[in-house]
């Protein structure tokens, strides 16, 4: 209960209005005013992309500013856009590489955590310390060298050029590590004392204790992996290989003037992240706040 | 990896060899155990630490070598230059207009994310209901990539049918070309930017104003302060090293501009826009000159350093007189 009490609760206000205070009050129907101005402005832009998908091109390109266009709805872009692209195969492409950069940033980013939270070893601050320190190094400063390295390695333009360089993420590290620092040392000193060994207490003792922050880190690195554009654009020049943001942008100008397309482009690859969120709110709130500060 | 492993296992082995005579069979057997645990410690670092030095560590002191040379994308070159890059960089007046256009949108894109922000977080923890449906609004636009974002701002900035300047000429005013005039374009590109990630500090503000203990306000509300003292009395100043850290978060992150700048204008470069790692980018992918983009990524670098390092240095300071 001590660990999962670690994670921010972000959940909804129980402090909602004071006893003896109305629920309407001038003041709160101000902000709510405010909130819901906010709230409409900030949807706008995504509901003019979902209003352009669903209107012929004629339509679109009248640059009326109506939610239906004058010749009603219409599925046509979306029907272009699915017969004609490639997008099933970068929605998969970015699906799974994504999957696969997540389990292997966490499981060596845990692995490696553990052994700075809980193991004695020569040399232990200078390496923890390397690492943290290289939070600093703005992954845009590697592209150069690393993109030489791939080269070397003949990884440009394979997938493996695409994933590897994207496992290493030492914030995951350090957050990983606070959060194995507060699990008390005495379940596993008793798990220890029945014999097993460090690995063993790390799988069975120890993991099962840190879903939470695992889940947590696990859909930070995922968003990132999944959103990440700078690498996948410059490792992979196949299309057949592209991931969903490195390839819608490459059919832009493919597309040229036909704005209900590339609208329905759009719309079509925010929609899984946006269904993922419907359904895991609280979850994807939580993990983002959990790692955003990086455990500061 | 097992070099580093060696010197260890080598020097313990040396100060074992001075462990004073009639040591115990405990203490042997002491020792194996913590020659194990040492060995059991690097097997759980080494997937990492591997990692991190292959694509961190070596990609560092790679490209600090290759800003000394004329190395191409194409293989050719590769010769010791000196100091030749850093003299070009230093004089290249793209170079140091990239610089200013990143600052500029440093500048003009973290006080909005940050203010915003905070009255986003204030707005909704006052328990409004609805709550799921604001964390959608705000925060909603976070989880979409850059490419899309891009496409669908360079659909509203678009000049001739965009929606945009049909709100414009709704309210009588002359329609802009949003993202082709000069110094128009990158503040195009800071409106999309702050609708795109202010919902991530927007939970970062509400983790905080969620932490704030409930007793306090009880307190205050005993002694007789209304909601609008509280707020100024209690929250705001509660949420001041938060927006501390927020703000440090929010520039590094502004400084590395590059993504929406880029699609935004379909990587067309234009010089009131491109930022530093679009040149970066331009130097070494488009101009194929490794040598001279490894050199201005180490200027880039310092620059995040140097804003690091006073960043830190204010927060600390700070830190120090409360």
């Amino acid at each position: 209960m001590t660990t999962t009490a670690a994670l921010p609760q972000i959940g909804s206000v129980k402090r909602s209005y004071k006893p003896g205070e109305g629920p309407f009050t001038p003041a709160r129907i101000l902000a709510f005013i405010a909130l819901t101005v906010m709230a409409l402005v900030w949807l706008l832009p995504f509901v003019w992309a979902v209003a352009t998908s669903l209107k012929t091109e004629t339509d679109a390109a009248s640059g009326r500013l109506t939610l239906i266009g004058s010749e009603g709805i219409s599925f046509a872009a979306f029907d272009t856009v699915l017969s004609e692209g490639n997008v099933y195969i970068w929605a998969w492409n970015s699906f799974w590489t994504s999957a696969v950069i997540t389990f292997l940033t966490v499981a060596i980013s845990a692995l490696a955590a553990y052994a700075f939270s809980r193991m004695q070893f020569r040399g232990r601050a200078t390496v923890f310390f390397a690492v943290i320190a290289s939070i600093i190094v703005p992954p845009q400063v590697l592209i150069i060298p690393l993109y030489y390295q791939m080269l070397a390695f003949n990884m440009v333009d394979t997938y493996w050029g695409l994933i590897l360089p994207q496992v290493v993420m030492a914030p995951i590290v350090f957050i990983l590590k606070k959060f194995f620092d507060a699990v008390p040392i005495e379940l596993e000193d008793a798990a220890r004392v029945d014999g097993a060994g460090r690995l063993r207490v790390f799988w069975s003792v120890v993991l099962p204790l840190s879903k939470p922050i695992l889940g947590a880190v696990s859909i930070f690195v995922f968003i990132q992996a999944w959103n990440n554009f700078l690498w996948p654009f410059i490792i992979i020049n196949d299309t057949l290989l592209m991931t969903l943001p490195v390839g819608l942008q490459t059919v832009i100008s493919a597309y040229g003037v036909a704005y209900a397309q590339v609208m329905a482009q759009a719309v079509l690859a925010a929609l899984p992240l946006i269904v993922v969120f419907l359904f895991f709110q609280r979850q994807i709130v939580q993990g983002v706040a959990t790692t955003g500060f990086g455990g500061k | 990896m097992s070099d580093i492993r060696m010197t260890t296992t080598e020097k313990t082995d040396r100060l074992d060899e001075k462990a004073p005579p009639g040591t115990g069979i405990a203490q042997v057997g002491e020792r194996a155990a913590r020659r194990k645990e040492r060995l059991v410690a690097w097997a759980f670092l080494a997937p990492f630490m591997i990692a991190f030095l292959m694509f961190v560590v070596w990609p560092m002191l790679h490209g600090a070598w290759l800003s000394f040379t004329d190395q191409s994308l194409a293989g050719s070159g590769g010769n010791f230059v000196g100091l030749d890059n850093y003299a070009e960089a230093f004089a290249d007046s793209t170079m140091w207009g990239a610089i200013r256009n990143t600052v500029w949108f440093t500048i003009i894109s973290t006080v909005p994310l940050v203010l915003f922000a905070m009255v986003m977080a204030l707005l909704v923890n006052t328990g409004l209901p609805g709550q799921w449906l604001w964390r959608l609004s705000f925060f909603m636009p976070f989880l979409l990539a850059s490419t899309v974002i891009s496409q669908i701002w360079a659909w509203i900035f678009n000049p001739e049918i965009g929606a945009a300047n049909a709100v414009l000429s709704a309210v009588g005013l002359e329609p802009l070309a949003w993202l082709q005039t000069p110094h128009l374009d990158l503040i195009s590109i800071t409106i999309a930017t702050v609708w795109w990630t202010v919902g991530f500090n927007f939970l970062l503000y509400l983790a905080a104003l969620q932490n704030i203990p409930e007793s306090q306000y009880e307190a205050a509300a005993v002694d007789g302060a209304g909601r609008w003292r509280q707020l100024w009395s209690i929250t705001i100043p509660q949420l001041l090293p938060v927006t501390g850290v927020i703000f440090i978060l929010q520039i590094l992150a502004s400084l590395k501009l590059f993504d929406q700048a880029y699609q935004m204008l379909g990587g067309i470069s234009s010089d009131t826009s491109r930022p530093i790692v679009q040149y970066i980018f331009e130097a070494g992918f488009v101009g194929y000159r490794f040598g001279y983009a490894a050199s201005i990524s180490y200027v880039f670098f310092a620059l995040i350093v140097v804003v690091g390092v006073i960043q830190m240095g204010i927060l600390n300071r700070r830190k120090g007189q409360r």
